[in-house]
């Protein structure tokens, strides 16, 4: 038994663990083929203990990933046995129960071995742009319509790709060039992960990960509970209706803060739909703990010590809780809700900590067509360009205006936008006077314009929400400008589903802004008076 | 002038609060630390520089080379005193540098704060143009338009204007024209185009560069002519050269015209310095510190090479967070700063707690103790009250200080809000300070997934020396080297900087259609402009190319930079380039992508003077240590009480001599603290050394 670590060198080591994770991210972000993974930054990525405890995650990342992805490793381990894996192996899944929610999102894990032994497992996931069926939008009824269903496999065997494998993925997708090049970009973040977790091994004389393992689930466990312990006790409830797709959805939520945790119910929450909008479990949870981590723990770090007194449940078959084979593709507009359905109930026991309501849910603007003359490898264009509305007016400042929340995920640039498809983008501006009024008030949303440039139609497959329902204010504040889809200077389009824009038309998206929070006679004339001279109100 | 004074060689760093002077004239060393004048820089620089060359008894002609680098680009950034700047972007995106890239820098903070636009929303112009991702125009430029804005420019007394249009890095015709009618019509306004501050895709970045550039410029470009005038008239012969924020020298035109370029100038050239003291010392891991009178740097450099980078952020926010500042697109060395130095000024806020920066006192009014007006207390004031600066030797004796002005300032601003002294406030304030640098620098350590124990840091500039044995105790960093002359670190750095040019340009070309006349044609025009340009700056020195590429996977969004031989590509070339990308790539990445298609974004062609290894330093023989010359009163953080410790003067410290802390080294430029957990020596090359006492258990 070698001799047990002093606190401050298990403290750095923590630090070097999270800086490992970190390069790992930093490694998909700069293979990745897919814009919404090198622009947009929509992908996770951390390491894991053989007990399959996530022990740190990159920052860099989307919670409804982290959170989801933490969980799959147990799966893996389960499915394949620690016993089999050699050095070399590598796993994947695409499966929306058993990884991170849809089926375009690759989750790969990589065993990784020091000096010849499992020493703990790496894994990470990033958004395919497309994986073939009906593409990425709500319109599938079940999940096999939503694409090519990947099972628990081994994409690489003693380090010799799964050939068989990557032909079946390359062969059912519109764009295989993105998409075999991005789980080349999965693997080598592993690899570069697992390199790095070496050096650190060897150069801490560790031969393995148990003592650090213990110490960052404990230390962040109790750091956890202690905030926790500070809280009201008791049981709160919330209810948001939101627009669904043929119809309002209900999501109801009790929250019960005791000295054990946090423990998050979602009964009364509506039947799953019968299009593509319902939610995995994994994927529930992950974005609920992200939600009261922000409010409750947010200066520790994420793993499944921290994670730990943080409990979600929903009832089966319930649209937070979508059973196979309902049709899962977008999944996060109604999962991205999740946070501000907490916070509804965390702002009855501690009010002067939480937000309004915001946009919660990416706006992406999901689009597909033909693409003019010679393109190499890929069948047209498919891109989602990832955009925000505002977030909710916080206790202490305006909410911010066109930012993501609850996700990770950054806008697209439209330089890049235009670069991968024929598009062109006529504005894309803030939207004036769309923030909720309030003591403080609600980010502002976006007003954005786009056309074909080569005079063809594309395809828009919507998944927004926010239209009917819009962000609501809290403690007197108003409520955010709901967002809008149209043709300009023309009709209305759903907020849902796959419409189409044809040569000559502007696609009009107003994002919806943030509520307010607080009387807005209660606001500050300076900011009133800031406000007009920025034309922001 | 006699031969054995040649070359004669003069550096000036101008900081926020000093301006650092040195002149190398053979053998000879001299420097100089001056006040800083933030209206009228040069004056400092003229002044500095007239006084040095009178000891040396040398006159302005006689000077050969002259290397000048400043912060004044970076601090007027951070302290919000740029030029009234506006922007005029394309119809349909007023809003690109405030919508920014639509992220949290901090995931789960839900009370982040984003960085303040440069450009308010009201003066953010748009006209209508278009240009495509091909560079074809799609809407013309609508030059009414141009001139409504060029009128309420004129209205709105805006000082500096930045153009940044959509696609502009593909085609900058439609802001070159803005800038032609700009320039007929509002003829007093400095005006950047972002087509030529940094032609590159992405537009929050360019934008934000071009925002940056336009912000400094008037400031920038103001004093550099006058500099250049008034120093005309003293006599000075040779060309002004600039140290840039990559660690190479320019000419003042560029300079000029593109002064974002600057911003880390005088840290850069601190780097390089710390560079080659790790070289002649053989140390390969440095952490160099280089803390001046308003902000503090912190360098990573591994076998004497910092880090270079292609975009950095000025005045990241929040707890130094990355994503958190301004970003500007430019060559750099890779640093983090923060408002951190002698001149900040401390406050306590409404929770009761004491806040250090980011705003500095500066030269005007500068600390309380210098009794020009400041009432503010700094981290100079309470260095003073605790001890570790000697009012008598401050800056050579040249700047007369009050250590009443800085108890005084002390109480009022911190003692009196906390119920303590002026003594305690003094202690709590550089705690603070060395604090937020010692949290920089994990953080920043932590970004490059690097152990900061094992490193040796470089501590230079003229509050470093004081406050370096505390952040060592902070880091766990065992060692530490203060070079001589540590306070003007920055200048003479400048003096090893390689002259040096390099030219970034975007051809694309896929590897599988190599068109090796295009490529050579165009690495040659490329050759013959960044080489005229170095050899402007070279004197009597050879000059090299160096050439590389930017590559990819085709589909991806990201490249990295992959050498090309010294000589014309040869057909068989494509090959090697395939070979050389995948090995690469590989290196960086773990595995490539067998058979998968490659392509080239952009080619660069660096050309730029050799730069030699110093020689290394041989042992030095012990000796004996001098007397003391006195002793002081000091406050020991690390023991939490004041303590009586001997004083020496630097100069009578040879090589080979050591001394045990704690004690207090003073000199022209700056002091060195050497806490009770270290001991001293001198080395070879007779810097200080400080080491470490073994634990006490």
């Amino acid at each position: 038994m070698s001799k047990p670590i002093g606190d401050i060198e298990l403290q750095i080591m923590w630090n070097r663990l999270i800086a490992v994770v970190e390069e790992q991210a930093q490694t998909l972000l700069r293979t990745a083929f897919s814009a919404i993974v090198r622009e947009a930054g929509d992908l996770s990525a951390g390491i894991f203990d053989r007990q399959g405890r996530m022990l740190a995650q990159a920052v860099t990342g989307t919670p409804g990933h982290v959170n989801s992805m933490a969980a799959s490793v147990t799966h893996f381990i389960q499915h394949f046995g620690l016993e089999t894996m050699r050095e070399g192996d590598a796993y994947i899944t695409n499966d929306p129960w058993m990884g991170t929610g849809h089926l375009n999102d690759f989750v790969i894990t990589t065993p990784c071995f020091h000096r010849g032994k499992l020493v703990g497992l790496f894994s990470c996931t990033s958004h395919l742009m497309d994986i073939g069926g009906i593409g990425f939008g709500p319109d599938g009824t079940d999940v096999f319509m939503e694409g090519l269903y990947i099972p628990f496999l081994k994409i690489l065997d003693a380090g010799k790709v799964n050939e068989t494998l990557m032909a079946m993925i390359r062969a059912n997708t519109r764009l295989p060039i993105d998409t075999v090049g991005d789980v080349y970009s999965l693997m080598a973040c592993n690899d570069v992960g697992c390199q790095r977790l070496v050096e650190m091994m060897d150069e801490f004389g560790l031969s393995n990960l148990d003592e650090l393992a213990e110490h960052i689930c404990s230390k962040s466990r109790e750091a956890v509970l202690a905030e926790i312990a500070q809280l009201p006790k008791g049981a709160w409830s919330n209810a948001m209706t939101t627009d669904g797709f043929d119809g309002p959805i209900t999501l109801r939520a009790t929250t019960t803060i005791s000295d054990a945790g946090i423990h998050v119910d979602y009964t009364g929450t509506d039947p799953q739909a019968r299009k593509g909008i319902n939610v995995p479990l994994a994927y529930t949870t992950a974005y609920t703990v992200f939600g009261l981590g922000c409010i409750v723990a947010s200066r520790i770090p994420n793993n499944a010590g921290s994670l730990g007194p943080l409990t979600v449940s929903a009832p089966e078959g319930s649209i937070l809780n979508a059973q196979k084979p309902a049709p899962v593709c977008i999944r996060h507009v109604i999962g991205q809700m999740l946070p501000d359905v907490v916070f509804g109930c965390l702002a009855q026991a501690i009010p002067d900590r939480v937000p309004a309501e915001g946009t919660s849910c990416l706006w992406n603007i999901i689009v597909r067509g033909s693409v003019k003359g010679g393109q190499v490898g890929n069948y047209g264009f498919s891109m989602a360009i990832t955009s925000n509305g505002g977030t909710g007016a916080r206790p202490q400042a305006d909410g911010l205006s066109a930012t993501a929340y609850p996700s990770g995920v950054k806008g697209t640039p439209v330089e890049i936008a235009e670069a991968i498809t024929p598009l062109i983008f006529w504005k894309k501006e803030l939207r004036p006077g769309s923030g909720g009024q309030g003591r403080t008030r609600g980010g502002l949303g976006q007003e954005i314009e786009v056309e074909s440039g080569i005079g063809e139609p594309f395809e828009l497959l919507a998944a927004f929400d926010r239209i009917d329902f819009p962000p609501r204010g809290r403690n007197g504040g108003g409520n955010g400008a709901p967002g809008a889809v149209a043709i300009k200077d023309g009709a209305r389009m759903f907020g849902k589903g796959t419409q189409l824009v044809r040569p000559g038309e502007r696609l009009l998206v107003r994002t919806p802004g943030g509520g307010g929070l607080g009387p807005a006679g209660a606001r500050d004339p300076a900011l009133v008076a800031q406000d007009r001279r920025e034309g922001r109100s | 002038m006699s031969k054995k004074y040649r070359p004669v060689r003069l550096a000036v760093d101008i900081g926020g609060t000093f301006t650092d002077i040195v002149l190398l004239a053979g053998e000879q060393r001299l420097v100089a630390k001056v006040l800083t004048t933030p209206r009228e820089p040069e004056v400092a620089v003229i002044e500095g520089a007239r006084s040095a060359l009178a000891e040396a008894r040398l006159a302005f002609r006689d000077i050969e080379l002259f290397v000048h680098g400043t912060t004044l680009a970076t601090n007027a950034i951070i302290e919000r005193k740029g030029a009234r700047t506006a922007l005029i972007a394309t119809d349909g995106f007023r809003d690109v540098i405030e919508i920014a890239d639509e992220g949290r820098f901090d995931q789960y903070d839900i009370n982040i704060v984003k960085p303040q636009p440069l450009v308010p929303r009201e003066l953010r112009f748009t006209v209508p143009e278009r240009m495509d991702v091909h560079g074809a125009v799609r809407r013309p430029l609508d030059e009414a338009a141009v001139s409504t804005i060029a009128r309420r420019l004129g209205e709105l007394r805006i000082e500096a204007v930045a153009v940044a249009l959509i696609h502009a890095y593909a085609n900058g015709a439609h802001e070159v024209r803005i800038g032609e009618m700009l320039a007929e019509r509002c003829p007093g306004i400095s005006v950047t185009l972002s087509s030529q501050a940094c032609p590159e895709a992405r537009e929050y970045e360019r934008t934000s560069t071009a925002i940056a550039n336009a912000y400094v410029q008037p400031l920038m470009a103001g004093y550099l002519r006058r500099l250049e005038r008034e120093m005309g008239k003293l006599g000075l012969a040779s060309p002004i050269h600039l140290m840039t924020s990559g660690g190479s020298l320019a000419s003042l035109d560029t300079a000029a015209r593109f002064p974002v370029r600057l911003v880390e100038s005088g840290p850069a050239g601190g780097a390089i310095l710390a560079g080659r003291i790790a070289l002649e010392r053989e140390e390969r891991r440095i952490l160099s510190f280089d803390m001046g009178g308003t902000t503090a740097k912190i360098c990573l450099i591994d076998d004497g090479q910092p880090l270079k980078a292609r975009v950095f952020e000025v005045d990241r926010q929040s707890r130094f967070k990355k994503g958190s500042g301004t970003p500007v697109r430019i060559p750099i060395i890779e640093m983090v700063e923060i408002g951190a130095g002698g001149g900040s000024i401390a406050r306590v806020d409404s929770l009761q707690r004491i806040l250090v920066g980011p705003d500095s006192a500066g030269a005007e009014p500068g600390p309380a103790c210098y009794g020009r007006g400041g009432s503010e207390p700094t981290v100079t004031d309470a260095d003073l009250v605790i001890g570790k600066i000697d009012p008598a030797r401050f800056a050579g004796g040249k700047i007369p200080i009050d250590p009443g002005r800085a108890e005084r300032a002390l109480g009022a601003g911190v003692g009196s809000q906390l119920a303590m002294g002026p003594e305690q406030g003094a202690v709590a304030v550089a705690e603070i300070v060395d604090e937020n640098m010692a949290n920089a620098a994990r953080v920043h350590a932590v970004e490059r997934g690097v152990a900061i124990r094992e490193r040796t840091m470089v501590a230079f500039g003229g509050a470093a020396p004081l406050h370096a044995s505390r952040l060592a105790e902070k880091l766990g960093i065992a060692r530490i080297i203060v070079p001589p002359d540590a306070g003007v670190g920055s200048a003479i750095g400048f003096l090893a900087a390689p002259a040096a040019y390099e030219i970034v340009r975007s051809q694309y070309m896929r590897l599988d259609a190599f068109d090796i006349n295009a490529a050579n044609a165009l690495i040659d025009a490329m050759r013959r402009e960044a080489g005229s340009h170095a050899s402007a700056a070279a004197g009597e020195r050879s000059v090299l190319v160096r050439r590389s590429c930017f590559m990819r996977y085709a589909g991806q969004g990201h490249e990295i930079s992959v050498a090309l031989p010294d000589r014309q590509l040869i057909p068989s070339d494509a090959a090697l380039l395939r070979e050389a990308f995948e090995r690469e790539y590989q290196r960086l990445f773990a595995r490539f992508i067998p058979n998968a298609l490659i392509e080239i974004m952009s080619w660069v062609v660096l050309a730029t003077t050799p730069t030699e290894p110093p020689a290394g330093l041989a042992a030095a023989p012990l000796r004996a240590a001098p007397a003391a010359i006195g002793e002081r009163s000091v406050f020991d953080a690390a023991l939490g009480k004041r303590i009586c410790v001997p004083v020496f003067e630097r100069r009578d410290l040879q090589p080979g001599s050591s001394i045990g802390g704690p004690v207090l080294i003073v000199e022209e430029g700056t002091s060195t603290f050497v806490s009770s957990s270290f001991d001293v020596g001198v080395d070879a090359g007779s810097a200080l050394v400080l080491t470490a006492k073994p634990a006490a258990n």
